[in-house]
């Protein structure tokens, strides 16, 4: 049975990664998983230089989901090469490092460092809802998305996905303006745009008021925006919202995505990735399937 | 001392007093768990993701099982509360980094526990009550409806203040530590924002070492997500900005380090 797929040019062992942002640098789950279990690491937003993030409460449960507004604090490009990509350098699994940036100039800062480093991919994340300087305006104007797309491209020597909103009109539009900038790859959903308010207290729970809303009550709305997007173009995506067991993963891969990715599950069971592997194993079993490309709706 | 994802079976669950709940786990993680660490526990209700994070209370005499004394507030806790012996719990831990009790070995200690911050004191005092260390405890409840204040007493002098007055002294903590002249060389509290806030202030006058041990919001427990968060006076080494992760680097933290 072969589960590796071939992802803009990569071989991933098989096509179940992380969501970023829901796994550290992956060094934080490492003796609660196997990281070598799985197609790829998929590491926290990282900028030019460190970023504080925003004031708390950061974090809040939602029916079915949670709520964040962590702000992309990180410690910047150059401690995360000595550190966390060395870590990550000892397993055999790829690293797909996702990158944040208020400029286009700093989203091109990092990749320039990256590129002569072990980072397999980029993911760029262009579309956080938790930042106030504008990172959302790149992934919510299409116009805007394509040139930010091509200044990337332009100096990233590794392939680059571009990681999507869910918070616009039309998600085809974004992902063909990904596409038509030169992205070898698109990955979605990010969170949605959220709220909850303390009722007793009468005040927002979250001190950035909104927060990006993610895990398994996402699903369908993200399920839909995969199937649109991967529809739309011909590049390869990353599908990704709410997946908690195999059988959300085999949805997105029926939907169109190529790969899948685990978030917020993460932390509810942090072997998630692990049994979605072996899940799909057992779903292409029982539907007599060889390998993970038979996988699709005809 | 690896974390680790555990179904646990409850042992004993019972009220000491309205709302609060004594949960005892089975569980071979009490051989290593140390004072000041938590657990998350997890909700069955798959409509609830998150893992509660509950300190450890105490831990039996042969280290078989370990007690979580918590208070049922929010849907989560008020689940955890249904549950009774013989049924199962999934449980994250152990969480954070504990009392360093070498660091408090050989000090006059003071013992500060407020509301829902009183358990992981018991466990503390159990373990410097067993290192030798001369301390006193003062316990801080709204009203008359204690818990485990006889526990405290069977290990150390134990004062106590109530905020109706009702009980020891009227108002907080650091009123029964004003009224009742306790010295030490070092204070351990753990309670709500404004008693930690003011213990800081009281040790910072006192040329007194504090730690304390915080409480914040979070989603992964394991230093993953950034949820859990505090101001620090210095940059952080592993976050390199000013802050640090209250589930990784805490809970309990030397007060003079962070930012209130
Ligand atoms: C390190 C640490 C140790 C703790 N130890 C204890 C203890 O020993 N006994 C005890 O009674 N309580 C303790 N708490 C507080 C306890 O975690 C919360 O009361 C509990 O999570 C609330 O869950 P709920 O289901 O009642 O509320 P809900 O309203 O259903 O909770 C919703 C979400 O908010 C979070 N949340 C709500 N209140 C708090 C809070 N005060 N702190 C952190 N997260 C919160 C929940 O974990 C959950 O993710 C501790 C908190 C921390 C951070
Ligand atoms: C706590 C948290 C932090 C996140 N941080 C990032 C990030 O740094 N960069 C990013 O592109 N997406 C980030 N995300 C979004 C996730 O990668 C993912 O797109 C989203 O959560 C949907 O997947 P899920 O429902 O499986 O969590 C974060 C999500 C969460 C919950
Ligand atoms: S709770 Fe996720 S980093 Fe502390």
């Amino acid at each position: 049975m072969n589960l590796a797929v071939n992802f803009a040019g990569v071989e991933l062992k098989n096509p179940v990664m992380n969501a970023s942002g829901t796994f550290g640098s992956g060094q934080e789950y490492a003796e609660l998983t196997d990281l070598n279990r799985l197609g790829a690491v998929v590491t926290k937003g990282v900028a030019a230089t460190p970023w504080e993030g925003n004031p708390t409460p950061r974090v809040t449960e939602v029916y079915g989901g949670m709520l964040n507004a962590i702000g992309l604090q990180n410690p910047g490009v150059d401690v995360f090469i000595e550190r966390d990509l060395a870590f990550l350098a000892g397993y055999d699994t790829r690293v797909i490092v996702n990158v944040c940036g208020h400029t286009v100039e700093e989203y091109c800062e990092v990749v320039e460092k990256l590129n002569g480093t072990s980072a397999d991919m980029y993911e760029i994340n262009v579309s956080c809802p938790n930042v106030k300087a504008g990172a959302l305006a790149f992934g919510q104007d299409a116009k805007v998305l394509e040139q930010t797309t091509k200044a990337i491209k332009a100096v990233a020597a590794k392939p680059v996905i571009m990681k999507l909103s869910p918070n616009v009109t039309s998600i085809r539009e974004m992902a063909l303006a990904a596409e038509a900038g030169g992205a070898d790859a698109i990955s979605l959903i990010n969170t949605l745009i959220g709220m909850k308010i303390d009722i007793e207290r009468r005040r927002f729970v979250l001190a950035n008021k909104t927060g990006g809303f993610s895990g398994p009550a996402v699903k369908p709305v993200a399920v839909r925006m995969v199937y649109e997007a991967s529809h739309a173009v011909k590049i390869p995506v990353i599908g990704m919202g709410g997946i908690a067991t195999a059988e959300d993963a085999v949805e997105f891969l029926l939907a169109g995505a190529k790969a899948v990715a685990v978030g917020t599950m993460n932390f509810v069971e942090p072997r998630t990735m692990e049994k979605v592997v072996e899940g799909i194993e057992a779903y292409m079993e029982r539907q007599g399937m060889k390998d993970i490309s038979e996988i699709r709706m005809d | 001392m690896s974390k680790r994802k555990e179904k646990v079976r409850i042992a004993d669950q019972e009220q000491l007093s309205p709302g609060i709940f004594s949960l005892w786990l089975e569980t071979p993680m009490a051989e290593e768990v140390k004072p000041g660490q938590f657990v998350g526990v997890y909700p069955k209700d798959a409509s609830r993701l998150l893992l509660r994070p509950i300190s450890i209370c105490d831990v039996n005499e042969n280290r078989t099982r370990m007690r979580l004394v918590y208070r049922a507030g929010g849907a989560g806790t008020k689940e955890l509360s249904t549950y009774r012996s013989g049924e199962e719990l999934e449980i994250l831990g152990p969480l954070g980094n504990g009392y360093d009790i070498e660091a408090i070995r050989g000090k006059k200690t003071l013992l500060l526990g407020g509301g829902i911050g009183i358990p992981p004191m018991l466990y503390l005092a159990r373990e410097l009550d067993q290192a030798g260390v001369a301390a006193t405890v003062i316990l801080g409840y709204a009203d008359s409806k204690t818990f485990l204040r006889e526990e405290f007493d069977r290990l150390y002098p134990t004062y106590i203040a109530t905020m109706d007055g009702s009980l020891g002294t009227k108002g907080t903590v650091i009123d029964a530590l004003n009224e009742n002249m306790v010295f030490a060389d070092l204070a351990c509290a753990c309670g709500p924002m404004p008693m930690l806030k003011a213990v800081k202030e009281f040790a910072k006058d006192a040329g007194m070492k504090a730690y304390i041990s915080l409480e914040e919001r979070m989603a992964c427990g394991v230093g993953a997500c950034l949820g859990c968060v505090t101001k620090t006076t210095a940059v952080d080494e592993h976050t390199h900005v000013n802050n640090t992760r209250v589930c990784t680097e805490g809970p309990v933290f030397e007060a003079s380090e962070v930012e209130l």
